[in-house]
């Protein structure tokens, strides 16, 4: 019996079903069918206004940005015993706020061990705590970094030496152009000071934290770094 | 002869009297027949929208026995939110969202226009008051157990509203565009960034690009005054309508009527 139930019932043609006026054969009555026209019609008038706000909304995560090279003085203003604070401008069109410090030295072959290439002559550490993006400040006394929010301490090449944050402070490329030092576009390291496309403050980036905290698909580290 | 004379257009025939100056002797007043206007206004409003029941309906709820000032923080909360709503508007009269101007333009605000830094810290201590508010709002209706069945869409409405109020307090925090709130809205970003997966591409989503900058103030303008006040107003409309059609609950401490107690309030 229960088979029987099962069975998918046979559609009634609107004649079948009696209704008067029916075409022969026809399956979609005129009230159904008008009242579909309707709700399709609703539909797509929502939709052109809908889909291209949110396009709108949206379309700043996949702008395309251009890495800027901005410098930043001549190469001989930087030592490798200690950093030397700098203005950068981060974000344009905001005034004084879109700008942010950052510390740069330079390479230290008795302190740095990471393999050297055109881009890490000199070091760039940017001023942007990894907990929460608090800006951190370097004290030259215990040549430390350390953030005013939540306690965060750095040592000197920037590796976190204590309190909340997430992986080591972010650096800049730099680069020596007809003797100045130029500095360009933010990558994230890891705790063994391996390069990452930048990613924001708080996403760590040892273990599966790379998988975990996505980095934007438009903003990425140079090929090849 | 008088029957020969031409009837009378309907304009000018004399008014039949009214039921309250049939006798002719009294003189009504001015203040009488303002009153007889405002009444048959409202009559004509209420005959074409049957608005009364509704008010009835809203303002003459029965409410139960040993209700108290507590009862009063909803309405608070409410008050505080239109508080903010009408310092808001005002605000915006003078308010420049870009990102160079919006300093600028708050701190003439505060220091040039007549009582703009008593209208702004209305608004800007008023959020606090509100957010204060609406948690005591929610402590007096958790421990009245005033959640419970059937008020519990209620309480979900409600957490909305608190969620809608912190939104507010976070997208209106960034406005004044000073170190302060540059940095504080960082921090608030990047603290939304440490959700898994999702939590970078909400960042970007937020900031309208990889840094705070100035689509993003725009883009928190555009949510603190325009579609998290109307979200938080349509709410607050169903809260409005939920508290009216279930009513409230008496105090915990309070104890049902035993039939003993109605019998001897009605001796």
């Amino acid at each position: 019996m229960a088979r029987d139930r099962k069975q998918p019932k046979k559609k009634l043609t609107t004649e079948e079903a009696q209704i008067p006026g029916a075409f022969e054969g026809e399956t979609v009555s005129r009230r159904r069918f008008m009242t579909g026209t309707v709700h399709a019609a609703g539909g797509i008038a929502a939709a052109a206004f809908t889909l291209p706000a949110v396009g709108f909304a949206v379309a700043p995560v996949f702008e395309k940005q251009e890495p800027t090279w901005e410098s930043v003085g001549a190469i001989g203003d930087f030592p490798d015993d200690t950093y030397i604070p700098r203005t950068l401008t981060l974000v344009r069109g905001i005034g004084d706020v879109g700008k942010s410090t950052v510390y740069i030295r330079k390479y230290n072959p008795q302190l740095d061990d990471e393999e050297r290439d055109e881009y890490n002559e000199f070091i760039a550490i940017s001023t942007r705590c990894m907990h929460l993006g608090c800006p951190v400040r370097f004290v030259a006394a215990s040549e430390r970094f350390i953030c005013p929010c939540h306690g965060g301490v750095y040592d000197f090449q920037g590796k976190v030496s204590g309190g909340p944050p997430v992986r080591p402070l972010d650096r800049f490329y730099t680069r020596v152009r007809k003797g100045e030092l130029e500095v360009g576009p933010r990558f994230s390291v890891n705790s063994e000071l391996k390069r990452f496309s930048p990613r924001d403050p708080g996403m760590p980036l040892d273990g599966i934290g790379q998988y975990v905290y996505p980095a934007r698909p438009t903003v990425r580290k140079i090929p090849g770094t | 002869m008088a029957s020969l004379k031409p009837p009378l257009p309907r304009a000018l025939r004399p008014k039949p009297k009214g039921p309250s100056e049939d006798n002719g002797h009294v003189e009504r007043g001015r203040k009488d027949k303002l009153a007889d206007k405002g009444i048959s206004t409202i009559d004509w409003i209420d005959e074409r929208t049957s608005l009364s029941g509704g008010a009835r309906w809203v303002m003459f709820r029965k409410i139960p026995k040993g209700t108290n000032w507590f009862y009063t923080l909803g309405s608070a909360t409410m008050f505080a939110f239109l508080s903010q709503a009408v310092t808001g508007v005002i605000l915006a009269m003078y308010y420049d969202p870009s990102a160079t101007r919006a300093y600028e333009s708050v701190r003439y605000i505060t220091n040039e226009v007549f009582l703009g830094e008593f209208v702004r810290g209305m608004h800007k201590w008023g959020s606090t008051v509100m957010v204060v508010l609406v948690f005591l709002h929610m402590a007096r209706t958790f421990f009245f157990g005033a959640y419970k069945y059937p008020r519990e869409l209620n309480w979900v409405i409600g957490v909305v509203l608190l969620i809608l109020t912190l939104f507010l307090s976070f997208t209106g925090y960034l406005l004044p565009f000073d170190q302060r709130s540059y940095w504080a809205t960082t921090v608030g970003v990047a603290i939304n960034g440490t959700g898994p997966l999702i939590g970078p591409y909400l960042n970007d989503f937020l900031r309208a690009g990889p840094e705070i900058g100035v689509t993003t103030l725009a883009r928190f303008y555009a949510l603190h005054m325009l579609v998290l006040p109307l979200a938080l107003a349509a709410m607050i409309g169903a809260h409005l309508y939920l508290v009216a059609r279930l009513g409230t609950t008496a105090p915990p401490w309070m104890k049902a009527d035993t039939p003993d107690d109605i019998r001897k309030d009605e001796t």
